[in-house]
Protein backbone atom coordinates (compact mmCIF):
# COMPACT_ATOMS: atom_id res chain seq x y z
CA UNK A 1 0.00 0.00 0.00
CA UNK A 2 1.37 3.38 -0.90
CA UNK A 3 1.91 6.08 1.71
CA UNK A 4 -1.02 8.28 0.71
CA UNK A 5 -3.47 5.39 0.76
CA UNK A 6 -2.28 4.23 4.19
CA UNK A 7 -2.69 7.74 5.58
CA UNK A 8 -6.20 8.01 4.20
CA UNK A 9 -7.24 4.69 5.75
CA UNK A 10 -5.85 5.74 9.16
CA UNK A 11 -7.53 9.12 9.16
CA UNK A 12 -10.82 7.71 7.94
CA UNK A 13 -11.52 6.17 11.34
CA UNK A 14 -12.08 9.55 12.98
CA UNK A 15 -14.70 10.68 10.45
CA UNK A 16 -18.23 9.24 10.36
CA UNK A 17 -19.35 8.32 6.85
CA UNK A 18 -22.02 10.44 5.18
CA UNK A 19 -25.01 8.49 3.91
CA UNK A 20 -26.89 8.58 0.60
CA UNK A 21 -30.02 9.68 2.52
CA UNK A 22 -28.23 12.63 4.12
CA UNK A 23 -26.82 13.77 0.80
CA UNK A 24 -30.18 13.37 -0.95
CA UNK A 25 -31.84 15.46 1.76
CA UNK A 26 -29.29 18.20 1.05
CA UNK A 27 -29.89 17.91 -2.72
CA UNK A 28 -33.66 18.29 -2.20
CA UNK A 29 -33.05 21.34 -0.02
CA UNK A 30 -30.80 22.78 -2.69
CA UNK A 31 -27.88 22.75 -0.24
CA UNK A 32 -25.69 19.97 -1.61
CA UNK A 33 -22.14 20.90 -2.55
CA UNK A 34 -21.47 19.42 -5.98
CA UNK A 35 -18.22 19.68 -7.92
CA UNK A 36 -16.90 18.12 -11.11
CA UNK A 37 -14.00 15.66 -10.97
CA UNK A 38 -11.69 18.39 -12.32
CA UNK A 39 -12.82 20.78 -9.62
CA UNK A 40 -12.29 18.14 -6.92
CA UNK A 41 -8.71 17.58 -8.08
CA UNK A 42 -8.07 21.30 -7.70
CA UNK A 43 -9.82 21.45 -4.33
CA UNK A 44 -7.88 18.51 -2.90
CA UNK A 45 -4.62 20.01 -4.13
CA UNK A 46 -5.50 23.23 -2.27
CA UNK A 47 -7.17 21.98 0.90
CA UNK A 48 -6.24 18.33 1.25
CA UNK A 49 -8.37 15.19 1.15
CA UNK A 50 -9.86 15.61 4.63
CA UNK A 51 -11.32 19.08 4.14
CA UNK A 52 -12.48 18.32 0.60
CA UNK A 53 -14.28 15.19 1.83
CA UNK A 54 -16.05 17.18 4.53
CA UNK A 55 -17.01 20.08 2.29
CA UNK A 56 -18.09 18.27 -0.87
CA UNK A 57 -21.12 15.98 -1.08
CA UNK A 58 -21.01 14.78 -4.68
CA UNK A 59 -18.40 14.71 -7.44
CA UNK A 60 -19.54 14.30 -11.04
CA UNK A 61 -17.66 12.18 -13.59
CA UNK A 62 -18.22 11.64 -17.29
CA UNK A 63 -17.10 10.01 -20.49
CA UNK A 64 -18.04 10.25 -24.17
CA UNK A 65 -16.60 7.64 -26.51
CA UNK A 66 -17.49 4.83 -28.89
CA UNK A 67 -19.04 2.01 -26.84
CA UNK A 68 -19.76 -1.02 -29.00
CA UNK A 69 -21.77 -3.01 -26.49
CA UNK A 70 -24.72 -0.66 -26.77
CA UNK A 71 -28.16 -0.98 -28.29
CA UNK A 72 -31.83 -0.36 -27.80
CA UNK A 73 -34.95 -2.45 -27.50
CA UNK A 74 -38.30 -1.40 -28.83
CA UNK A 75 -41.96 -2.28 -28.80
CA UNK A 76 -43.45 -1.14 -32.09
CA UNK A 77 -47.18 -1.66 -31.35
CA UNK A 78 -49.35 -4.05 -33.38
CA UNK A 79 -50.35 -3.74 -37.01
CA UNK A 80 -53.73 -4.72 -38.43
CA UNK A 81 -53.77 -7.55 -39.25
CA UNK A 82 -51.14 -8.57 -36.73
CA UNK A 83 -47.64 -9.75 -37.58
CA UNK A 84 -45.12 -11.65 -35.49
CA UNK A 85 -41.70 -10.37 -36.57
CA UNK A 86 -39.42 -13.15 -37.77
CA UNK A 87 -36.92 -10.84 -39.45
CA UNK A 88 -36.79 -7.07 -38.97
CA UNK A 89 -34.82 -4.22 -40.56
CA UNK A 90 -34.69 -0.58 -39.44
CA UNK A 91 -33.35 1.63 -42.24
CA UNK A 92 -31.96 -1.57 -43.71
CA UNK A 93 -30.09 -2.54 -40.54
CA UNK A 94 -31.17 -5.91 -39.12
CA UNK A 95 -32.53 -5.96 -35.56
CA UNK A 96 -32.92 -9.07 -33.41
CA UNK A 97 -36.56 -10.11 -33.38
CA UNK A 98 -36.25 -13.30 -31.35
CA UNK A 99 -38.44 -11.81 -28.64
CA UNK A 100 -42.22 -11.32 -28.38
CA UNK A 101 -44.19 -10.54 -31.57
CA UNK A 102 -43.34 -6.85 -32.00
CA UNK A 103 -40.39 -6.47 -29.62
CA UNK A 104 -36.86 -6.26 -31.00
CA UNK A 105 -33.31 -5.34 -30.00
CA UNK A 106 -31.10 -3.26 -32.27
CA UNK A 107 -27.37 -3.53 -31.62
CA UNK A 108 -25.04 -0.58 -32.18
CA UNK A 109 -22.67 -2.58 -34.39
CA UNK A 110 -25.34 -4.19 -36.62
CA UNK A 111 -24.73 -3.57 -40.33
CA UNK A 112 -27.03 -3.58 -43.38
CA UNK A 113 -27.14 -6.95 -45.15
CA UNK A 114 -25.75 -5.35 -48.31
CA UNK A 115 -22.81 -3.58 -46.61
CA UNK A 116 -19.57 -4.40 -48.45
CA UNK A 117 -17.89 -4.87 -45.02
CA UNK A 118 -14.15 -5.25 -45.45
CA UNK A 119 -14.29 -6.64 -48.99
CA UNK A 120 -12.57 -3.49 -50.18
CA UNK A 121 -10.30 -3.11 -47.17
CA UNK A 122 -10.50 -0.87 -45.20
CA UNK A 123 -14.30 -0.81 -45.29
CA UNK A 124 -16.01 2.44 -44.40
CA UNK A 125 -18.97 1.15 -42.34
CA UNK A 126 -20.80 4.41 -42.87
CA UNK A 127 -24.13 3.28 -41.46
CA UNK A 128 -25.09 0.80 -38.76
CA UNK A 129 -27.21 0.24 -35.68
CA UNK A 130 -25.65 3.19 -33.85
CA UNK A 131 -26.60 5.51 -36.69
CA UNK A 132 -30.21 4.24 -36.60
CA UNK A 133 -30.33 4.96 -32.85
CA UNK A 134 -28.96 8.47 -33.41
CA UNK A 135 -31.58 9.15 -36.12
CA UNK A 136 -34.38 7.77 -33.94
CA UNK A 137 -33.36 10.09 -31.11
CA UNK A 138 -33.12 13.01 -33.54
CA UNK A 139 -36.80 12.42 -34.38
CA UNK A 140 -36.13 11.36 -37.96
CA UNK A 141 -38.45 8.94 -39.78
CA UNK A 142 -37.12 5.37 -39.88
CA UNK A 143 -38.07 2.75 -42.47
CA UNK A 144 -39.34 -0.44 -40.86
CA UNK A 145 -39.43 -3.64 -42.86
CA UNK A 146 -40.37 -6.95 -41.32
CA UNK A 147 -41.31 -10.43 -42.40
CA UNK A 148 -43.32 -13.04 -40.52
CA UNK A 149 -44.11 -16.67 -41.24
CA UNK A 150 -47.82 -16.32 -40.50
CA UNK A 151 -49.68 -17.91 -37.61
CA UNK A 152 -53.36 -18.20 -36.77
CA UNK A 153 -53.04 -15.31 -34.34
CA UNK A 154 -50.43 -13.32 -36.32
CA UNK A 155 -51.41 -13.96 -39.95
CA UNK A 156 -49.52 -11.13 -41.67
CA UNK A 157 -46.30 -12.08 -43.46
CA UNK A 158 -44.85 -8.73 -44.44
CA UNK A 159 -44.91 -5.07 -43.48
CA UNK A 160 -43.09 -2.00 -44.79
CA UNK A 161 -43.82 1.28 -43.08
CA UNK A 162 -42.26 4.43 -41.68
CA UNK A 163 -42.00 5.14 -37.96
CA UNK A 164 -40.61 7.75 -35.60
CA UNK A 165 -39.57 7.45 -31.97
CA UNK A 166 -42.85 9.00 -30.85
CA UNK A 167 -44.85 6.23 -32.56
CA UNK A 168 -43.34 3.51 -30.40
CA UNK A 169 -44.67 2.22 -27.09
CA UNK A 170 -41.21 1.77 -25.61
CA UNK A 171 -37.77 2.66 -26.85
CA UNK A 172 -35.12 1.83 -24.26
CA UNK A 173 -31.37 2.20 -24.53
CA UNK A 174 -29.86 -0.89 -22.95
CA UNK A 175 -26.10 -1.18 -23.07
CA UNK A 176 -24.54 -4.39 -21.75
CA UNK A 177 -21.09 -2.78 -21.46
CA UNK A 178 -20.33 0.93 -21.14
CA UNK A 179 -17.90 3.26 -19.40
CA UNK A 180 -14.88 0.96 -19.44
CA UNK A 181 -12.80 1.72 -16.39
CA UNK A 182 -9.47 1.66 -18.13
CA UNK A 183 -8.37 1.04 -21.65
CA UNK A 184 -5.25 0.07 -23.49
CA UNK A 185 -3.14 2.61 -25.31
CA UNK A 186 -2.85 1.09 -28.79
CA UNK A 187 0.25 1.16 -30.97
CA UNK A 188 1.30 -0.74 -34.06
CA UNK A 189 4.94 -1.84 -34.21
CA UNK A 190 4.36 -3.70 -37.50
CA UNK A 191 5.19 -2.59 -41.04
CA UNK A 192 1.69 -1.80 -42.38
CA UNK A 193 -1.13 0.57 -41.40
CA UNK A 194 -3.75 -1.12 -39.23
CA UNK A 195 -7.45 -0.23 -39.15
CA UNK A 196 -8.71 -1.11 -35.70
CA UNK A 197 -11.37 -0.33 -33.14
CA UNK A 198 -8.67 1.94 -31.71
CA UNK A 199 -8.62 3.94 -34.95
CA UNK A 200 -6.04 4.05 -37.72
CA UNK A 201 -2.68 2.91 -36.35
CA UNK A 202 0.28 3.88 -38.48
CA UNK A 203 3.17 1.45 -38.94
CA UNK A 204 6.37 1.42 -36.89
CA UNK A 205 4.64 2.99 -33.89
CA UNK A 206 3.69 6.03 -35.97
CA UNK A 207 0.99 6.99 -33.49
CA UNK A 208 -0.57 5.87 -30.21
CA UNK A 209 -4.29 6.00 -29.49
CA UNK A 210 -5.96 5.91 -26.09
CA UNK A 211 -9.61 6.03 -25.11
CA UNK A 212 -10.69 7.14 -21.67
CA UNK A 213 -11.45 10.48 -20.12
CA UNK A 214 -8.95 9.43 -17.40
CA UNK A 215 -9.30 11.88 -14.49
CA UNK A 216 -12.98 12.40 -15.42
CA UNK A 217 -13.69 8.71 -16.10
CA UNK A 218 -16.44 7.33 -13.83
CA UNK A 219 -14.98 3.97 -12.85
CA UNK A 220 -11.40 5.21 -12.49
CA UNK A 221 -12.75 7.54 -9.83
CA UNK A 222 -14.36 4.79 -7.75
CA UNK A 223 -11.92 1.92 -8.38
CA UNK A 224 -13.05 -0.12 -5.36
CA UNK A 225 -16.76 0.25 -6.22
CA UNK A 226 -17.56 1.80 -2.83
CA UNK A 227 -20.50 3.81 -4.23
CA UNK A 228 -21.50 2.47 -7.67
CA UNK A 229 -23.94 -0.41 -7.87
CA UNK A 230 -27.27 -1.68 -9.14
CA UNK A 231 -29.63 1.29 -9.02
CA UNK A 232 -27.06 4.08 -9.34
CA UNK A 233 -28.80 6.89 -11.22
CA UNK A 234 -26.68 8.29 -14.06
CA UNK A 235 -26.52 10.68 -17.01
CA UNK A 236 -27.07 8.50 -20.07
CA UNK A 237 -27.19 9.80 -23.63
CA UNK A 238 -28.38 13.21 -22.46
CA UNK A 239 -31.19 11.75 -20.34
CA UNK A 240 -31.44 9.83 -17.10
CA UNK A 241 -30.37 6.23 -16.85
CA UNK A 242 -29.50 3.58 -14.30
CA UNK A 243 -26.76 1.09 -13.64
CA UNK A 244 -28.53 -2.28 -13.78
CA UNK A 245 -25.63 -4.70 -13.35
CA UNK A 246 -21.92 -4.85 -13.79
CA UNK A 247 -21.15 -4.78 -17.50
CA UNK A 248 -19.85 -7.64 -19.59
CA UNK A 249 -16.09 -8.23 -19.30
CA UNK A 250 -16.19 -6.67 -15.83
CA UNK A 251 -12.67 -7.28 -14.56
CA UNK A 252 -12.23 -4.93 -11.61
CA UNK A 253 -9.14 -6.68 -10.27
CA UNK A 254 -6.09 -4.57 -9.56
CA UNK A 255 -2.98 -6.49 -10.57
CA UNK A 256 -0.50 -6.96 -7.77
CA UNK A 257 2.51 -4.95 -8.72
CA UNK A 258 5.74 -3.87 -7.01
CA UNK A 259 5.23 -1.25 -4.32
CA UNK A 260 6.23 1.72 -6.43
CA UNK A 261 4.42 0.61 -9.60
CA UNK A 262 1.25 2.41 -10.67
CA UNK A 263 -1.77 0.62 -9.22
CA UNK A 264 -4.45 0.63 -11.84
CA UNK A 265 -7.59 -1.46 -12.25
CA UNK A 266 -7.70 -3.67 -15.32
CA UNK A 267 -11.22 -2.68 -16.24
CA UNK A 268 -14.59 -2.72 -14.55
CA UNK A 269 -17.62 -1.97 -16.72
CA UNK A 270 -21.28 -0.94 -16.36
CA UNK A 271 -24.49 -2.33 -17.81
CA UNK A 272 -26.84 0.64 -18.12
CA UNK A 273 -30.40 1.37 -19.15
CA UNK A 274 -32.49 4.47 -19.86
CA UNK A 275 -35.51 5.82 -21.71
CA UNK A 276 -34.36 6.56 -25.26
CA UNK A 277 -37.26 8.96 -25.76
CA UNK A 278 -35.69 11.36 -23.27
CA UNK A 279 -32.20 11.26 -24.76
CA UNK A 280 -30.48 13.51 -27.28
CA UNK A 281 -28.59 12.91 -30.54
CA UNK A 282 -25.84 15.15 -29.15
CA UNK A 283 -24.96 12.40 -26.68
CA UNK A 284 -25.72 9.34 -28.82
CA UNK A 285 -23.72 9.56 -32.00
CA UNK A 286 -23.53 6.96 -34.78
CA UNK A 287 -19.87 6.18 -35.29
CA UNK A 288 -17.80 4.46 -38.00
CA UNK A 289 -14.39 2.96 -37.35
CA UNK A 290 -12.57 2.63 -40.67
CA UNK A 291 -11.85 -1.01 -41.47
CA UNK A 292 -13.49 -2.14 -38.23
CA UNK A 293 -17.20 -1.44 -38.11
CA UNK A 294 -20.05 0.78 -37.04
CA UNK A 295 -20.81 1.60 -33.43
CA UNK A 296 -22.33 4.22 -31.13
CA UNK A 297 -20.60 6.97 -29.18
CA UNK A 298 -22.34 7.26 -25.84
CA UNK A 299 -22.25 9.96 -23.20
CA UNK A 300 -22.25 8.56 -19.65
CA UNK A 301 -21.99 10.54 -16.42
CA UNK A 302 -21.89 9.03 -12.93
CA UNK A 303 -22.24 10.95 -9.66
CA UNK A 304 -19.97 9.76 -6.86
CA UNK A 305 -21.08 10.69 -3.35
CA UNK A 306 -18.10 11.51 -1.15
CA UNK A 307 -19.20 9.36 1.76
CA UNK A 308 -15.75 9.37 3.35
CA UNK A 309 -12.13 10.40 2.86
CA UNK A 310 -11.09 7.22 1.12
CA UNK A 311 -13.72 7.72 -1.60
CA UNK A 312 -12.64 11.35 -1.87
CA UNK A 313 -8.99 10.34 -2.22
CA UNK A 314 -9.65 8.01 -5.15
CA UNK A 315 -12.06 10.44 -6.81
CA UNK A 316 -9.39 13.14 -6.69
CA UNK A 317 -6.59 11.28 -8.42
CA UNK A 318 -5.35 13.30 -11.40
CA UNK A 319 -4.21 12.15 -14.84
CA UNK A 320 -0.63 11.89 -13.59
CA UNK A 321 -1.66 9.09 -11.14
CA UNK A 322 -3.68 7.11 -13.69
CA UNK A 323 -1.98 4.78 -16.14
CA UNK A 324 -2.82 2.92 -19.34
CA UNK A 325 -1.06 -0.25 -20.48
CA UNK A 326 0.51 0.13 -23.93
CA UNK A 327 -0.57 -2.74 -26.17
CA UNK A 328 0.87 -3.69 -29.56
CA UNK A 329 -1.89 -4.26 -32.13
CA UNK A 330 0.53 -5.64 -34.74
CA UNK A 331 0.78 -9.18 -33.34
CA UNK A 332 0.08 -9.28 -29.60
CA UNK A 333 -3.51 -8.04 -29.49
CA UNK A 334 -4.99 -9.93 -32.47
CA UNK A 335 -3.44 -13.19 -31.31
CA UNK A 336 -4.42 -12.65 -27.65
CA UNK A 337 -0.80 -12.79 -26.63
CA UNK A 338 -0.08 -11.41 -23.20
CA UNK A 339 2.44 -8.67 -22.76
CA UNK A 340 2.55 -4.95 -22.91
CA UNK A 341 5.07 -2.38 -24.02
CA UNK A 342 4.83 -0.52 -20.72
CA UNK A 343 2.59 1.74 -18.69
CA UNK A 344 2.01 5.38 -19.58
CA UNK A 345 0.27 7.99 -17.45
CA UNK A 346 -2.72 9.80 -18.89
CA UNK A 347 -0.92 13.08 -18.22
CA UNK A 348 1.74 11.99 -20.72
CA UNK A 349 -0.80 10.58 -23.17
CA UNK A 350 -2.82 13.80 -23.11
CA UNK A 351 0.29 15.91 -23.74
CA UNK A 352 0.26 14.71 -27.37
CA UNK A 353 3.64 12.95 -27.33
CA UNK A 354 5.10 9.97 -25.54
CA UNK A 355 8.44 8.25 -25.74
CA UNK A 356 8.11 4.60 -26.54
CA UNK A 357 11.14 2.31 -26.83
CA UNK A 358 13.30 5.38 -27.35
CA UNK A 359 11.09 6.80 -30.09
CA UNK A 360 8.90 9.87 -29.88
CA UNK A 361 5.33 8.90 -30.78
CA UNK A 362 2.40 11.31 -31.31
CA UNK A 363 -0.68 10.40 -29.25
CA UNK A 364 -4.37 11.03 -29.78
CA UNK A 365 -7.53 10.20 -27.87
CA UNK A 366 -10.63 8.48 -29.28
CA UNK A 367 -12.61 9.60 -26.24
CA UNK A 368 -13.71 13.23 -26.26
CA UNK A 369 -12.31 14.91 -23.16
CA UNK A 370 -14.17 18.15 -23.86
CA UNK A 371 -17.52 16.32 -24.14
CA UNK A 372 -16.72 14.38 -20.93
CA UNK A 373 -16.09 17.69 -19.19
CA UNK A 374 -19.42 18.99 -20.53
CA UNK A 375 -21.22 15.93 -19.11
CA UNK A 376 -19.61 16.52 -15.68
CA UNK A 377 -20.91 20.09 -15.83
CA UNK A 378 -24.45 19.12 -16.88
CA UNK A 379 -24.72 16.45 -14.18
CA UNK A 380 -23.40 18.91 -11.59
CA UNK A 381 -26.09 21.39 -12.59
CA UNK A 382 -28.83 18.73 -12.45
CA UNK A 383 -27.82 17.70 -8.93
CA UNK A 384 -27.15 21.21 -7.61
CA UNK A 385 -30.56 22.38 -8.84
CA UNK A 386 -32.29 19.57 -6.98
CA UNK A 387 -33.76 17.78 -9.99
CA UNK A 388 -31.46 14.74 -9.90
CA UNK A 389 -31.26 12.65 -6.72
CA UNK A 390 -28.65 9.99 -6.07
CA UNK A 391 -29.81 6.42 -6.55
CA UNK A 392 -28.64 4.36 -3.59
CA UNK A 393 -27.42 1.01 -4.89
CA UNK A 394 -29.42 -2.07 -3.94
CA UNK A 395 -26.10 -3.86 -4.10
CA UNK A 396 -22.63 -2.58 -4.99
CA UNK A 397 -20.84 -3.92 -8.05
CA UNK A 398 -18.13 -6.52 -7.53
CA UNK A 399 -14.83 -4.78 -6.84
CA UNK A 400 -11.18 -5.81 -6.87
CA UNK A 401 -11.71 -8.13 -3.89
CA UNK A 402 -14.34 -10.22 -5.70
CA UNK A 403 -11.57 -12.26 -7.32
CA UNK A 404 -13.07 -12.19 -10.81
CA UNK A 405 -10.73 -13.87 -13.28
CA UNK A 406 -11.17 -13.30 -17.04
CA UNK A 407 -12.27 -16.38 -18.97
CA UNK A 408 -11.29 -17.07 -22.54
CA UNK A 409 -12.83 -18.90 -25.46
CA UNK A 410 -10.81 -21.98 -26.33
CA UNK A 411 -10.87 -24.24 -29.34
CA UNK A 412 -12.13 -27.52 -28.00
CA UNK A 413 -12.68 -30.85 -29.66
CA UNK A 414 -15.90 -32.87 -29.88
CA UNK A 415 -14.76 -35.20 -27.08
CA UNK A 416 -15.75 -32.52 -24.56
CA UNK A 417 -19.23 -32.26 -26.10
CA UNK A 418 -19.73 -36.00 -25.77
CA UNK A 419 -18.18 -36.24 -22.33
CA UNK B 1 -5.96 16.99 -69.73
CA UNK B 2 -3.83 16.51 -66.64
CA UNK B 3 -4.59 18.72 -63.67
CA UNK B 4 -2.11 21.51 -63.07
CA UNK B 5 -2.30 21.28 -59.29
CA UNK B 6 -1.73 17.94 -57.62
CA UNK B 7 -1.43 16.59 -54.08
CA UNK B 8 1.49 14.18 -53.61
CA UNK B 9 2.01 11.78 -50.75
CA UNK B 10 5.46 10.27 -50.25
CA UNK B 11 5.78 7.08 -48.23
CA UNK B 12 8.47 7.18 -45.55
CA UNK B 13 10.80 4.90 -47.52
CA UNK B 14 11.27 7.38 -50.33
CA UNK B 15 10.91 10.66 -48.43
CA UNK B 16 14.66 11.32 -48.62
CA UNK B 17 15.11 10.54 -52.32
CA UNK B 18 15.47 13.27 -54.94
CA UNK B 19 12.25 12.75 -56.90
CA UNK B 20 10.83 16.14 -57.83
CA UNK B 21 14.18 16.96 -59.42
CA UNK B 22 13.47 14.34 -62.11
CA UNK B 23 10.27 16.13 -63.12
CA UNK B 24 12.39 19.08 -64.15
CA UNK B 25 15.40 17.28 -65.64
CA UNK B 26 13.80 14.25 -67.32
CA UNK B 27 10.34 15.55 -68.16
CA UNK B 28 11.11 19.19 -68.78
CA UNK B 29 8.32 20.34 -66.47
CA UNK B 30 7.92 23.68 -64.79
CA UNK B 31 7.06 23.16 -61.14
CA UNK B 32 5.96 25.38 -58.31
CA UNK B 33 5.83 23.90 -54.82
CA UNK B 34 2.78 25.39 -53.08
CA UNK B 35 3.00 23.41 -49.84
CA UNK B 36 5.43 20.81 -48.60
CA UNK B 37 5.77 18.79 -45.47
CA UNK B 38 8.73 16.47 -45.86
CA UNK B 39 10.72 14.94 -43.03
CA UNK B 40 13.40 12.25 -43.19
CA UNK B 41 12.01 8.74 -42.59
CA UNK B 42 8.43 10.00 -42.29
CA UNK B 43 5.55 10.13 -44.72
CA UNK B 44 5.61 13.44 -46.59
CA UNK B 45 3.04 15.50 -48.44
CA UNK B 46 3.32 18.16 -51.11
CA UNK B 47 0.97 20.33 -53.13
CA UNK B 48 2.53 20.99 -56.51
CA UNK B 49 1.63 23.23 -59.44
CA UNK B 50 3.03 21.54 -62.51
CA UNK B 51 3.05 22.67 -66.17
CA UNK B 52 4.64 21.46 -69.42
CA UNK B 53 4.06 19.07 -72.31
CA UNK B 54 4.92 15.90 -70.39
CA UNK B 55 2.73 16.38 -67.31
CA UNK B 56 0.97 13.01 -67.71
CA UNK B 57 4.25 11.16 -68.15
CA UNK B 58 5.76 13.03 -65.21
CA UNK B 59 2.90 12.13 -62.89
CA UNK B 60 3.07 8.53 -64.07
CA UNK B 61 6.77 8.56 -63.14
CA UNK B 62 5.83 9.75 -59.64
CA UNK B 63 3.32 6.93 -59.25
CA UNK B 64 5.95 4.40 -60.30
CA UNK B 65 8.19 5.72 -57.52
CA UNK B 66 5.46 4.97 -54.99
CA UNK B 67 4.12 8.50 -54.70
CA UNK B 68 0.33 8.85 -54.39
CA UNK B 69 -0.92 11.49 -56.83
CA UNK B 70 -4.31 13.17 -56.45
CA UNK B 71 -5.71 16.15 -58.29
CA UNK B 72 -6.19 19.28 -56.21
CA UNK B 73 -9.78 20.09 -57.01
CA UNK B 74 -11.23 20.01 -53.55
CA UNK B 75 -11.05 21.44 -50.12
CA UNK B 76 -11.61 19.77 -46.76
CA UNK B 77 -14.17 21.29 -44.44
CA UNK B 78 -15.22 20.33 -40.96
CA UNK B 79 -18.87 19.81 -40.11
CA UNK B 80 -18.78 21.65 -36.79
CA UNK B 81 -22.11 20.21 -35.71
CA UNK B 82 -20.95 16.60 -36.11
CA UNK B 83 -17.44 16.94 -34.68
CA UNK B 84 -17.28 15.58 -31.13
CA UNK B 85 -13.71 16.78 -30.54
CA UNK B 86 -12.56 13.25 -29.80
CA UNK B 87 -9.14 13.71 -31.37
CA UNK B 88 -8.95 10.51 -33.46
CA UNK B 89 -7.86 12.56 -36.50
CA UNK B 90 -5.01 14.42 -34.85
CA UNK B 91 -2.21 11.85 -34.77
CA UNK B 92 -2.82 10.70 -38.35
CA UNK B 93 -3.00 14.19 -39.92
CA UNK B 94 0.40 14.44 -41.63
CA UNK B 95 0.57 18.23 -41.80
CA UNK B 96 -0.61 19.17 -38.32
CA UNK B 97 -3.69 20.90 -39.73
CA UNK B 98 -5.81 18.96 -37.22
CA UNK B 99 -4.50 19.38 -33.70
CA UNK B 100 -5.64 19.45 -30.10
CA UNK B 101 -5.69 22.75 -28.29
CA UNK B 102 -4.63 22.25 -24.69
CA UNK B 103 -5.76 22.38 -21.93
CA UNK B 104 -9.26 22.78 -23.43
CA UNK B 105 -8.71 19.50 -25.34
CA UNK B 106 -10.67 20.86 -28.29
CA UNK B 107 -9.80 19.72 -31.81
CA UNK B 108 -8.83 22.61 -34.09
CA UNK B 109 -8.67 22.57 -37.88
CA UNK B 110 -6.30 24.93 -39.68
CA UNK B 111 -7.42 24.67 -43.31
CA UNK B 112 -4.38 26.73 -44.39
CA UNK B 113 -2.09 23.91 -43.22
CA UNK B 114 -4.26 21.17 -44.80
CA UNK B 115 -2.55 19.33 -47.67
CA UNK B 116 -5.77 17.59 -48.78
CA UNK B 117 -4.48 14.08 -48.22
CA UNK B 118 -8.02 13.15 -47.08
CA UNK B 119 -6.83 10.70 -44.42
CA UNK B 120 -9.13 12.42 -41.91
CA UNK B 121 -12.20 12.08 -44.12
CA UNK B 122 -12.33 8.32 -43.70
CA UNK B 123 -10.65 8.11 -40.30
CA UNK B 124 -13.07 10.49 -38.55
CA UNK B 125 -15.35 8.20 -36.50
CA UNK B 126 -18.37 10.50 -36.81
CA UNK B 127 -17.66 11.54 -40.42
CA UNK B 128 -17.28 15.20 -39.56
CA UNK B 129 -14.57 15.87 -42.16
CA UNK B 130 -16.03 16.46 -45.61
CA UNK B 131 -14.67 17.00 -49.11
CA UNK B 132 -16.06 20.07 -50.82
CA UNK B 133 -15.58 20.16 -54.58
Amino acid sequence: MRGAERQVKKRRISLPDKTFQEINAKIKAGKAVVVTAEELIQLVAEKGVGRAAREVDVVTTGTFAPMCSSGAYFNFGHSAPRIKFHRLWLNGVPAYAGLAAVDAFLGATALPDEDPLNMNHPGEFRYGGGHVIEEFVAGKPIRLKATGYGTDCYPRREIETVITLGDLNEAVLFNPRNAYQNYACAVNTGPRTLYTYMGVLRPHSGNAHFSTSAQLSPLLKDPYFRTIGVGTRIFLGGGTGYVVHHGTQHFPGIPSLPADAPRIPSGGTLAVIGDLKRMSPQWLRGTSMLGYGATLSVGVGVPIPLLNEEICYYASRPDSDLYAPVIDFAEDYPNRRPGKLGMISYAELKSGRITLQGKEVPTAPLSSYSKAREICGILKEWIASGKFLLGEPVTLLPGPDAGIIPKTLEDRGPERRNG
Amino acid sequence: MAPSKVVLRFPAAIADKPIIFHLVRDFDLMINILKANINPHKEGTMVLDVAGENVIEGLEFLRRQGVTVQPLTEEIVRNEERCTHCGACTAICPSGALYIERPAMLVCFDSEACVLCQLCVRACPVRAMEVRI
